[in-house]
């Protein structure tokens, strides 16, 4: 088998090491991209299947695959497969990340 | 879609590579088992994560491995099993079998 | 990372309340977390979601924790014809007990005697999450996920779970449509236990499979 032809998230049977058995609590990001995703998969809008959800981070490639935390890699395949959908454009989602961050800046800097 | 397969028969995955999103994982891929349970019928998640609507759905069956069969040098016990959930077009008779 | 981190993972019976605002996380914004709230303002924006439809769906996934799954265990334990059922078909075995196990399919695997099943997803990280919870993190690690299938008993001797070599350790792989919880033995020592105290023995790692359910006392 060639090496391209084994995908990197297909990881049974492969060396890895002991089992890290801490975790952390999801905050409440992680839960809400996992709320979006629930709410488009759901029969009202049925916008995107979680075989779309998982066909976009395994397209990330295997270096983001690897670094990126498991839902910022569901936050990049949503949002890849809207843009690629037409439910939203990038130049909203843009603009809209801008006045998110300034907003959170702003509320940062009140409370110092 | 009618069942290719019964429960106690003995199956082959198909040792395939073909790029793109599929359930099959590959430390089974090329190896025989058995069918321990026919689950029903299932839209195709080839199809669906492409975002069409998967149709025809698909038979999916529990297929049980011997770990034995699956790793040279298994460290576990010889009675050790692993069961995975396959679609139909993935398995074919083991050698020798008919369906 | 929230300020409140543990070394466990969500849902052995505890909650927290966690913060909205990222100026009280512990760790600065990162792009993913601007990104998540930009997304979900815009699809509130164009009315492809309400505020109320997100946080009702948040507050769902928070609601459920270890304590369903606990309660279909226990309820198996004592009454036979309700375990055929759970095995049958979990989600119409939870709504007789008015539990909502969701729409993908669960299925029940019963350790014995002789066998011992753990669950495990190789391709991503297939969970019964509508029973017990969101998965911890090491469910979804690279270790885990590659090292289950391929030794099985050496995983489970990490999380201190010996299964005797007459026992036949049985993985399931949950690639595809269904999502796969264990029904652990019921303890020796139990038998005059009544259901309530009898779900206190069951443990959502006992129902992934790397761990027995507790001893009565333990």
């Amino acid at each position: 088998m060639s090496d391209f032809a084994r995908r990197h998230h297909d990881m049974g049977g492969r060396e890895a090491g002991p089992v890290e058995q801490g975790g952390h609590d999801y905050s409440m990001w992680e839960k809400r991209i996992d709320a979006i995703r629930r709410l488009l998969s759901d029969d009202k809008r049925r916008m995107m299947t979680v075989d779309e959800l998982r066909r976009g981070i395994e397209e990330l490639g295997a270096k983001a695959y690897d670094e990126m935390s498991y839902y910022e890699r569901w936050a990049a395949s949503t949002t890849n497969l809207l843009i690629e959908k037409g439910v939203i454009t990038i130049d909203e989602l843009g603009r809209k990340m801008e006045e998110v961050e300034a907003r959170w800046t702003a509320e940062q800097e009140t409370k110092e | 879609m009618t069942a290719r397969f019964a429960k106690g028969d003995r199956v082959r995955v198909r040792d395939a590579h073909p790029p793109g999103h599929v359930r099959t994982p590959s430390f089974i891929r090329g190896h025989n088992g058995v069918i321990t349970r026919v689950i029903g019928e299932f839209a195709n998640p080839e199809e669906l994560a492409y975002g069409r609507d998967g149709r025809p759905e698909i038979p999916l069956y529990w297929v049980e491995f011997r770990q034995t069969e699956l790793w040279s040098g298994y460290a576990g016990q010889a009675q050790d099993t692993a069961v995975v959930d396959i679609f139909e077009h993935w398995l074919e008779p083991a050698e020798g079998d008919t369906p | 990372m929230s300020t409140e981190t543990h070394g466990h993972g969500h849902g052995d019976g505890h909650r927290h309340e966690h913060p909205s605002q990222p100026d009280l996380e512990d760790q600065p914004v990162g792009y993913y977390q601007v990104m998540t709230e930009a997304l979900g303002e815009v699809l509130i924006d164009k009315g492809v979601i309400t505020a109320d439809e997100l946080r009702q769906q948040v507050e769902w996934q928070d609601s459920r924790a270890p304590v369903f799954g606990a309660k279909l265990i226990a309820r198996a334990w004592v009454d036979p014809d309700f375990k055929e059922r759970l095995l049958e078909d979990v989600n119409g075995a939870a709504a007789e007990l008015d539990i909502d196990a969701g729409d993908i399919p669960i299925r029940a695997v019963e350790n014995t005697g002789q066998v011992h099943n753990v669950i495990v997803c190789t391709l991503c990280s297939c969970y019964p999450r509508s029973l017990i919870g969101l998965p911890p993190d090491w469910y979804k690690s690279r270790a885990y996920r590659s090292r289950t299938v391929r030794e099985p008993r050496a995983v489970l001797a990490e999380f201190g779970t010996e299964i005797g070599d007459d026992m036949e350790v049985r993985v399931h792989d949950s690639t595809a449509d269904l999502r796969y919880l264990v029904m652990p033995m019921r303890p020796a020592g139990s038998e005059d236990m009544g259901e309530d105290e009898l779900a206190d023995l069951v443990g959502r790692d006992s129902m992934i499979g790397v761990a027995l359910a507790r001893s009565p006392g333990e």
